[in-house]
Parts: C-alpha cells; sequence; structure tokens
C-alpha cells in the first residue's frame, strides 16, 4: 500500500542539557508533555492536601488538643478542600484526558495544542495564587493569611467586613484563574473527541474512556461557568461595592449557595465520570473480557451527566425551602442511583466469568467497585432530606463525600496511575510495592471513612477545632486519625514506587497488559507524533483485531 | 545522526468530521451561555427589591436604536462572511468595516447611556440592588462587545493590509458565529432589563 514515504531526520541521541530540557518543558504543546505536566502539578498538591489533612486529623486525635489555633485549623480545612478539588483531582483527571484521549481516538495531538498549553499555565498560576496567600494574604490590614472561609466560601462570612484582608481575594482568584484553564480544557477535550478521531473510528466504536471524557468536557463547560460567574459578583461585591451578597442592602446569601452548588453537584461528576472512565478501560483488560453493555455504558453516562445538573439543592435541604423544592430535588437526587447502578452491573458483569488477573490497577479498581457502592448508598440515605435535616454538616457528611472521593475517585485514579505509567514512562512499577501501597492504603481508608460515619451520627459537626470529652466521639476520632497513617504511609509507597521505577523499573515495551485500545499500538513512551501512520479501525478493540485477524471484533459489533 | 521513514498510504480513506473550529466556539457559546444564565437569574431574582432609590422605572429608557445597530451588526457580519467565501475580498472588508461601526455605535451609546445614569441619576454599582446588578449584567455585556470588537478590528487591519483571503473564511464564520452570540445575549439583557425588570 505504500508507494510514497517521507524521511525524517532523527534527532542526536544524545541527552539536551538540563536548561535546554526544562525550556522543552515549558514551552510545550505536546499533549502527552502537557498531560504529564498536569499529573505532576496535581501530585505536588495531592501532598500539599493530604499535609492539610493530616494536621486536621493530629488536632482532633483527642479531645482539648492544641496542636494548631482554632484560626489556623479554619485555614487548613479550606486549603484542604480547595486545594484536593481545584488543584488536585481536576488537574489529574485534565491530565491524564490530556494524554490518552488524542492516543485513544489515534490523533496526533489535542484539537488546540497552544490553547491546551495556556490553559495548563492557566490553572498552574491558580495553585501559585492560592498557596501565595499563606505570604501574602494579609495585605495592608495585618489580618488574613491563608482563606479560611471553606471551600464553598458562603456569604456574609466573605464580604469585607468579616473577612479582612486578602485572603478571600486569593480564594477567589485563584479558583477563577484555574476555572478558566478549565473551561479551555474541556473546550479542547470535546473538540479532540468530535473532530480528531482516526478513520473508521465513529462514536459508537470509540474507546468508553474517550466517550465518557467527552461528557466530562460538557459537564464542565457547564458548570465551571456558574461558579466563575459567582466568582465575578463575588469580588464585584469585594471591591466596587457591590450588593449581591449582602443582606444589609437586601442582598441574598441563598443565592450565592445555590450559584455555588450549581457548580458544586457537577462537579461531583466532573471528578467520579473521568473514575468511570478508567475502570471502564481497566477491568475488562484483567478479567480478559470485552466490557459488557457498552452502549448502555455511554446512555447510563449521559444520563448522569443530564441528571447531575439537577441535584444540586441537596446541599440545601436545611435553608429551608419550598416543600415542592425539597420534593424535586429528593427524587432528582435518587433517581441519579439508577444509572449508576447500572454502571456498577456493567462493571460486574465485565468481571463475571472472566479470567481475571489481580494486578495492581486491577486491585484498585475491585476496591473503588466496593467503595463507590457504599458511597452511592449513604449518598441515597442524605438524599433523603428528613435524614439530611438530622445530619447536614456533621461528620457522616464528611465521611460520605470522602468515601466517594477518596474510595470512589482516587482509588481508580491510582489504578490508573499504575495502568498507563507503563506507557507514559517506558518502565514497569514494581508490582510488590504496587501491592504493597494498596493494601496500606485500603487498611487506611476504612480506618478513617468507615469509623468517622460513627461521631456524624453520635452528632460532631464538620469543622469544629476540638471537642469536649465525654460525648462518645473520643474513641472514633483517635481511630480516624490512626487511619490517616496509613493512607500517608501507602502515598509515600506509591510516591517511591514511581521515582523507583522511573529510573530502574524493567522496559515495559509497547503493549505490557496485552490491552486492546491504540495507545498501546505505539511504542513507550510514544514519540511525539504518536503515530507514524494513523491507524484505522474497524471495532472497539482495534488491536484485538490486529493480534486475532481470524476473529476480528467487527464481525459481532 | 540517523533517519528513517514513514510511509505514506496511497489513498486517504474518505473520512469527514465536524471541523474543530466551529465546534469549540460552540462550546465556548455554551460556557458563555452559562455565565450569562447566572447574571440574568441574579437580575431577575432582585428585581423589586432595591431598599432605596433610583429604580429602574424612573431611570431605564429602552436603548432602541442601539438595538437596532447592534442586531443589524449581525446581518453585515453574516454578508461579509458569506462574500469572502464567495471570494470577493473587497466586498468582505466593507460589510466588515460595517460591522464594526456598527458595534462602535452601540458601545459608545452604552457609554453614554451610563454616563447619563451616573451623573443625572446618581445611580453606581454601589447604590442600590438594581444599580449592581444592572452594571454587572450590562457590563458583563458590554465586555463582551469590547473583546468582539477587539477581534473584529485586528481582522479589519488584517483585511485592509490586504491579509484576509478567500481561504480565510471558516475561521472568519466562526469568529462571525460569537458576534452572533454577542447580538443574542443583547435579546435577552434588552428583555430581562428594559422590559421584564421595569
Amino acid at each position: 500500500m505504500s508507494t510514497a514515504s517521507i524521511t525524517i531526520g532523527h534527532a542526536s541521541s544524545e541527552r539536551p542539557p538540563l536548561v535546554e530540557t526544562l525550556h522543552q518543558w515549558v514551552t510545550t504543546v505536546d499533549h502527552k508533555r502537557l498531560g504529564v505536566l498536569y499529573i505532576l502539578y496535581a501530585l505536588i498538591f495531592l501532598v500539599f492536601g493530604g499535609i492539610e489533612a493530616t494536621i486536621m486529623r493530629i488536632q482532633l486525635i483527642r479531645p482539648h488538643n492544641d496542636f494548631v489555633s482554632p484560626e489556623v485549623f479554619n485555614r487548613m480545612f479550606t486549603m484542604h478542600g480547595t486545594t484536593m478539588i481545584f488543584f488536585a483531582a481536576m488537574p489529574i483527571v485534565f491530565g491524564f484526558a490530556n494524554y490518552l484521549v488524542p492516543l485513544m481516538v489515534g490523533a496526533r495531538d489535542m484539537a488546540f495544542p497552544r490553547l491546551n498549553a495556556f490553559s495548563f499555565w492557566l490553572s498552574a498560576f491558580g495553585g501559585f495564587l492560592l498557596y501565595f496567600s499563606f505570604l501574602g494574604g494579609d495585605g495592608l490590614y495585618g489580618a488574613g493569611n491563608a482563606p479560611d472561609v471553606g471551600w464553598f466560601a458562603y456569604a456574609p462570612l466573605t464580604s469585607q467586613t468579616f473577612s479582612l484582608g486578602h485572603s478571600t481575594d486569593f480564594w477567589i482568584l485563584a479558583v477563577f484563574v484555574s476555572g478558566l484553564g478549565s473551561m479551555g480544557t474541556a473546550i479542547n477535550i470535546v473538540a479532540t473527541v468530535l473532530c480528531m478521531r482516526c478513520p473508521g473510528m465513529t462514536l459508537g466504536k470509540m474507546p468508553l474512556l474517550a466517550w465518557l471524557n467527552l461528557v466530562m468536557g460538557g459537564l464542565v463547560i457547564l458548570s465551571m461557568s456558574p461558579l466563575t460567574a459567582a466568582q465575578l459578583m463575588l469580588l464585584i461585591d469585594r471591591y466596587l461595592g457591590g450588593h449581591f451578597f449582602d443582606a444589609q442592602a437586601g442582598g441574598s446569601a441563598v443565592l450565592w449557595m445555590h450559584f455555588f452548588w450549581i457548580f458544586g453537584h457537577p462537579e461531583v461528576y466532573v471528578l467520579a465520570i473521568p473514575a468511570f472512565a478508567f475502570a471502564s478501560e481497566i477491568i475488562p483488560v484483567f478479567s480478559r473480557k470485552a466490557i459488557f453493555g457498552y452502549p448502555v455504558m455511554v446512555a447510563a453516562t449521559l444520563a448522569i451527566g443530564f441528571i447531575s445538573m439537577s441535584v444540586w439543592a441537596h446541599h440545601m435541604f436545611t435553608v429551608g425551602m419550598t416543600a415542592a423544592g425539597n420534593t424535586f430535588f429528593v427524587l432528582s437526587t435518587m433517581a441519579i442511583a439508577v444509572p449508576t447502578g447500572i454502571k456498577i452491573f456493567n462493571w460486574l458483569a465485565t468481571m463475571w466469568g472472566g479470567k481475571i488477573q489481580f494486578r495492581t490497577p486491577m486491585l484498585f479498581c475491585v476496591a473503588f467497585l466496593f467503595q463507590f457502592l457504599i458511597a452511592g448508598l449513604t449518598g441515597i440515605m442524605l438524599s433523603a432530606a428528613p435524614f439530611d435535616w438530622q445530619l447536614s454538616g456533621s461528620y457522616f457528611v464528611v465521611a460520605h463525600f470522602h468515601y466517594v472521593i477518596v474510595g470512589g475517585i482516587l482509588f481508580t485514579v491510582f489504578g490508573a496511575f499504575y495502568y498507563w505509567f507503563p506507557k507514559m514512562s517506558g518502565r514497569m512499577y514494581n508490582e510488590a510495592l504496587g501491592k504493597l501501597h494498596f493494601w496500606l492504603f485500603a487498611i487506611g481508608f476504612h480506618l478513617t471513612f468507615d469509623f468517622m460515619h460513627i461521631p456524624g451520627l453520635l452528632g460532631m459537626p464538620r469543622r469544629i477545632y476540638t471537642y469536649e470529652p465525654g460525648r462518645g466521639w473520643d474513641i472514633w476520632n483517635l481511630i480516624v486519625t490512626i487511619g490517616v497513617f496509613f493512607q500517608a504511609a501507602g502515598t509515600l509507597v506509591f510516591l517511591g514506587n514511581l521515582l523507583w521505577s522511573k529510573w530502574r523499573g524493567v522496559a515495559a515495551g509497547s503493549d505490557p497488559w496485552d490491552a486492546w485500545t491504540l495507545e498501546w499500538s505505539t511504542a513507550s513512551p510514544p514519540p511525539a507524533y504518536n503515530f507514524a501512520v494513523l491507524p484505522e479501525v474497524r471495532s472497539r478493540r482495534p488491536l484485538w483485531d490486529l493480534k486475532h485477524p481470524e476473529d476480528p471484533d467487527w464481525h459481532y459489533e | 545522526m540517523s533517519a528513517f521513514s514513514i510511509p505514506v498510504p496511497e489513498h486517504q480513506p474518505q473520512w469527514n468530521l465536524p471541523a474543530r473550529g466551529p465546534v469549540a466556539m460552540y462550546c465556548l457559546i455554551a460556557a458563555e451561555a452559562a455565565i450569562f444564565t447566572i447574571f440574568v437569574v441574579a437580575y431577575i431574582f432582585y428585581v423589586g427589591k432595591s431598599a432605596t432609590g433610583p429604580q429602574p422605572a424612573t431611570v431605564l429608557h429602552a436603548p432602541i436604536f442601539l438595538t437596532v445597530c447592534l442586531l443589524s451588526s449581525s446581518l453585515t457580519i453574516h454578508i461579509a462572511v458569506r462574500s469572502l467565501r464567495k471570494g470577493n475580498v473587497g466586498r468582505f472588508a466593507w460589510w466588515w468595516c460595517g460591522t464594526v461601526v456598527l458595534g462602535g455605535i452601540f458601545l459608545a451609546g452604552t457609554a453614554r447611556e451610563w454616563r447619563h445614569l451616573i451623573y443625572q441619576d446618581g445611580l453606581t454599582i454601589q447604590t442600590n440592588l438594581f444599580g449592581t446588578t444592572y452594571y454587572s449584567l450590562v457590563g458583563l455585556h458590554a465586555f463582551h462587545v469590547v473583546m468582539g470588537l477587539g477581534a473584529l478590528t485586528l481582522v479589519l487591519a488584517f483585511a485592509i493590509h490586504g491579509d484576509v483571503r478567500p481561504e480565510h473564511s471558516e475561521r472568519t464564520e466562526v469568529l462571525s458565529m460569537y458576534w452572533h452570540f454577542v447580538d443574542a445575549v443583547w435579546v435577552v439583557v434588552f428583555t430581562v432589563v428594559y422590559i421584564i425588570g421595569r
């Protein structure tokens, strides 16, 4: 078939000097390098956010502890929440989307490589701005420090009167700037999936990861924008003397809650849908079976994305909405359990009868299935308004959403790290260290977040910096804090494994898992142009077709 | 130095995908529409809730002429893009220039309206809820007009310099989508601020 050919001069194999390498990384527009930058950046903030969580847990290990002051404690929970959502979780999912989507749809780069770099540096600048608040937050007032208004920054706490100095301004601008970056990346992902697919890859033949990231991109576009608008309003209030959230002049604090949660709830699915995407790629490969119910998985994802836009006020049952409002948000919240349940059954059906290989990525995904189910069950409990009236703002809620974000999302993200590490670095990770990480982290996770439900049920409110002895909370808080050290140890093993394997791991080859999607058809790490010849696909598992020409998938799809 | 060869297949298969420019612009428009929705909701939510005057009924006058100017600019940009697609660069430049002028008239009119509101009626963004929501919503729209005019003027400069050619018609079309969106938003803002909110 090939008559003509292009000759490309090979770059010199000598390593360029360090300055030149750094310069290449800073000025790169390559989706793989930007993906790696996103992921490294997120890992740094994951460690920062983890340190803040650890400080809070040490403070709460026993009643009347004075490890940190109340003011510092307020800063810690605000910075922990903001960091983990905006500067750890979102960059991680964007990083993987950046790295994987073009490779999986058989493209040479994202649709807009320069927009991609611009978006990354905006997000990076946002994170820098947030942490600069530790130094610059007091402004001229000598009153501020890091933000201390909670990650959802309810009015009127954020007004000039109650939030002196620039701490809240740093929070607003950091989230605003990184939000613009997120929108740029989301637009890029949607355009890449829709416009850059290789010949033959119709929408129905895309890998599920591409499908799910398409939905994630759409959700970011529709949910980050309301937050951006609300941040603009808050800036107008704080700098221009506006009255949007100023109750003295007739403004409404509840309006901020609505605007924040119109962003806040879809945001959960912005993070969860890529996690589903990782599970949908990893579980089939380690079960040695094609994904069960591909069209239903796509439909369920679209349903989740759609319903997630209409459930936000379940964060606000205690505000006192009308009976009709409460009923609507109870029902819509419960409805979202249906497509999510469909997904869990599809993953189980994929594993059913398969030749399951319990490699580290698969371990994390199996734990995800179990933990995400429990997180969903406590979610349904909290979606019932009368139950929520009792437990809103308690540690039960904290336990619930950490079960979602850590037990569900972070576990699949760890799985994704192990699964695609050979592709990104060209080296295999250390399996023993990987399993050690899994068990340390799983034990720590369950110690912390299983037992965190109980003080919540016993009435312990979130965000208190200390508590009285003898309320029955002491032993549970002790266990919860002990779990944190297991998780921290697991994370250290993970980081050590990444570093060790990057330099000392055995060569992985292009396809260590005998997998089926296009990213495994090119070298590890892939060359800058990804594919020498753009692939042409005829089914959802192009590499299966290539490896099994006698029994290709397109006979059955 | 070594060299290697990449085989190039003789027949590229038939494979048509949507162009990335319009897709990205539709996404941007969706994001912008969400931002405007929040500001419109805030405006409607606060209609009639101002504790003190001035009230919209006493100080606002519907800017009919400016609205006609802005909405006509959608027509002129459409004709401009169509001319470029047909290869008539000169016609394109004139209609494009007309669009810039109409947008400029709108912006100048808004500035005049604001000046009157601030100096004659004593309404600033700090005065009351009406002032806060009015200047935010109309200002957000005006900001988009400014951004659009900046981009349009840049293209106009290219056209005068002779750098716009028929093969750029797709790019100018993407820009015109943004301009149509700015006009469509004005219809909403006009309805909310000058009809419902009064």
